[in-house]
């Protein structure tokens, strides 16, 4: 089926491509502004779609050890480290206390709400004190550390407020965006990547022959060939499980729902709200992405709410899925094998021997 | 150029690089050479050009046979080459290419045979098969010569219907670009193969596709501004210079030394490697502009704030006339504009 928008523009994808009345298009809302890095869904993923190791690399890139998607990574969380005051920044952090760890204000809050709460995360039994309150405390008393991540100089060593809160960690997990307009699966010339019943973009396995076209199309550096097997790799919105209505691993392993899975149209007024919610208390830096469905790919599928400009995390700010000028790339090559025809011809009618 | 200022996620690409290796390269030129050759051959059967016509189905038949192995060689999993011919899609230039091939390669094939089946010791054995196997030769020849064109030029959508800045980008430029250059290489051949007296057609030939290689090749490293960068450094830059300086001879030698049999040929494979040489930069060029994230972000960027004073611009005008509109009520502006009193 092929209407006005089959190759840009707003477009339910999964009609489009021929399935009658399907299930609502699926997809993933990813928030990076709760993401605490863990790396949960990167663990998931490989665990139930079996992806093999993509090696052991230390990469130098802050707690990034993955580097980026590929055919043995199907999500990637980033984490970008920025020297940023969080109080200017995110006013929902202004009213913590901002002294450095082991300071007596600080301890007394920990400690205040580990008795009220009675747990300790990870940690705690109802109603008793728990080591982690008396070692903050002995700690602020000694001026010392507690519990420091190692750096060269000790944590909190330097005693004001600034030393503790020029830093901005941005953590966020990265996925196929599964396109409206899938450049990946608009060039696949074996028919191995197609268009799920759920809108999404999966490829199966059995018919790639590894020609690698789709690697070159994909506007976000998504997909990859696997070396050791010739074929290629990416995220498949766990078709299998979405088949079976279970959620993505991903979002199911996610503990802080940063990951959110569910039908895009609902997903997309969720976003709409939380992007509110954090304008409302005074976080300007966020903003959705891959949410317009008139952008360059139809809107994403997988989209997300970022805290920075999209190229901090590796996303191109404005990508533009490349069959969009493909109407006007074939009619030039039409023109020119027309020049070509006539000076062939030409060539044997235009002059002596 | 000044550095680019953008940013980036420790400086790491956004895009992948392509998979394809320099089997790609080198098919973008076979399947330019097979091309050109054909409809040589072609012009040759027509025209009564025997030494023309048997060149130009050989060297056809063996940059089809090289394209063929080149294209099989590249994939990942090679023997399911076929499942290329399960689907045929518009939107896949290379879905496009494989039946494109598949064709030119039926027609050109059978040419080829007819033409070995001219051979004194072939037509022997033939027997009375000889005389229709040479007669189905110029039939087939011209249908390979009618497919040929979309062969020289559907590469060109093939490498610009990717994410590949400096690829992408050349979509205007490459189909007349990678047209010129096959006519070129094609010229190469016929002027190598072609004697004295029939040199003609390739040398007009040569003169032609060498201009449009130029022409396209220039176009492309000098006005498409930051992405036409990966093409001005490094190896691209090398091989599209030494493509650029050896096509310019071979056209001199075909024009100037037409006589000499010597200095035809060495024109001629100045052409051919010229067209290798600038298919291989245009070919590098693209890949060297997926490795650094400049490439996506810089030009992205520009288009948004193109965009975004575009927007603006109308906002203002919209603005500018709702204005004026009040003043003078709308409808009525022009015709009977009421006094204000
Ligand atoms: S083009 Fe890239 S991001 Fe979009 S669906 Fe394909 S692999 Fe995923
Ligand atoms: S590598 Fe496989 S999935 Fe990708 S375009 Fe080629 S055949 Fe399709």
């Amino acid at each position: 089926m092929v209407s006005r928008n089959s190759l840009s523009g707003p477009l339910d994808p999964a009609p489009d491509a021929g399935y009658v009345d399907p299930p609502p298009r699926k997809g993933f809302f990813t928030d990076t502004s709760v993401c605490i890095g863990c790396k949960a869904c990167e663990v998931a993923c490989k665990e139930w779609n079996g992806v093999p190791s993509d090696g052991l690399n230390l990469l130098g890139m802050s707690f990034d050890n993955t580097g980026m998607l590929g055919a043995d990574s199907w999500r990637h969380v980033a984490f970008i480290e920025q020297a940023r005051p969080i109080g200017a920044q995110s006013a929902p952090f202004a009213d913590l206390p901002t002294g450095p760890s082991g300071s007596a204000a600080a301890a007394a809050v920990v400690e205040a709400g580990v008795v009220a709460t009675g747990h300790a995360p990870g940690l705690g039994t109802r109603g008793k004190q728990e080591p982690v309150a008396d070692a903050a405390a002995d700690s602020a008393e000694s001026a010392t550390a507690f519990l420091g991540m190692p750096t060269a100089t000790l944590p909190g060593a330097g005693g004001d407020v600034a030393a503790r809160t020029d830093l901005r960690w941005l953590m966020a997990s990265d996925v196929c965006k599964h396109c409206t307009h899938a450049a990946c699966l608009d060039v696949c010339p074996t028919g191995s990547l197609f268009r799920t019943e759920f809108g999404t973009v999966v490829v199966q396995q059995d018919i790639c022959n590894g020609c690698g076209y789709c690697v070159s199309a994909c506007p976000y550096g998504v997909i990859d060939k696997r070396e050791t097997d010739g074929r290629a790799w990416k995220c498949t919105l766990c078709y299998d499980r979405l088949k079976g209505d279970m959620e993505p691993a991903c979002a199911k392993a996610c503990p802080t729902e940063s990951i959110q899975f569910g039908d895009l149209d609902e997903l997309r007024e969720r976003a709409d709200r939380r992007l509110e919610q954090l304008h409302g208390s005074g976080v300007q830096e966020a903003r959705l992405y891959g949410h317009d469905e008139n952008d360059g790919v139809g809107g994403d599928g997988a989209f997300f709410l970022l805290l920075d400009e999209p190229e901090v995390y590796g996303l191109p700010p404005d990508p533009i899925v490349s069959t969009k000028d493909l109407p006007d790339m074939w009619r030039r090559a039409g023109l020119a094998a027309a020049v070509m025809a006539v000076g062939v011809v030409s060539a044997f009618v235009g002059g002596r021997r | 150029m000044p550095e680019a200022d953008f940013q980036s996620y420790y400086g790491r690409a956004i895009l992948k690089p392509p998979v394809w290796k320099h089997d790609v390269a080198i098919y973008l030129f076979t399947g330019g050479l097979a091309a050109s050759s054909s409809m040589l051959a072609a012009g040759a059967d027509l025209t009564g050009r025997p030494a023309l016509r048997r060149a130009g189905r050989a060297s056809a038949m063996g940059a089809l046979v090289a394209s063929t192995f080149f294209l099989v060689k590249d994939l990942g999993r090679p023997e399911r080459f076929l499942n290329m011919l399960r689907v045929a899609k518009v939107t896949s230039p290379m879905s496009v290419g494989t039946w494109i091939l598949t064709a030119y390669g039926g027609a050109a094939g059978v040419a080829a045979v007819s033409e070995a089946s001219r051979l004194p010791a072939v037509r022997d054995r033939l027997g009375v098969l000889s005389g229709p196997a040479v007669a189905v030769g110029r039939p087939a020849g011209l249908a390979a010569a009618a497919i040929a064109p979309a062969l020289a030029t559907y590469t060109a959508v093939l490498l610009a219907d990717t994410a590949v800045p400096s690829w992408h980008e050349a979509y205007r430029q490459l189909p007349f670009l990678f047209a010129g250059s096959a006519m070129a290489s094609g010229a190469g051949m016929g002027l190598i193969a072609a004697g004295a007296a029939d040199v003609g057609p390739a040398r007009r030939l040569a003169v032609m596709g060498a201009a449009m290689e130029m022409a396209g090749a220039r176009s492309v490293r000098h006005t498409m501004g930051l992405l036409s960068e990966p093409y001005l450094r490094g190896r691209p830059a090398r091989l599209l210079q030494a493509g650029e300086v050896l096509t310019a001879t071979g056209v001199a030698g075909a024009l100037l030394g037409g006589r000499s049999r010597v200095v035809r040929t060495v024109s001629g494979i100045c052409l051919l490697a010229a067209s290798l040489a600038t298919r291989f930069g245009i070919f590098e060029g693209g890949v060297e502009s997926t490795k650094d994230p400049k490439y996506v972000v810089v030009p992205q960027r520009e288009r948004m704030a193109l965009r975004e004073s575009q927007a603006k611009r109308e906002a203002e005008l919209a603005d500018q006339r709702q204005r004026t509109e009040t003043v003078t009520p709308s409808g009525l502006a022009g015709t009977s504009s009421p006094t204000t009193g």
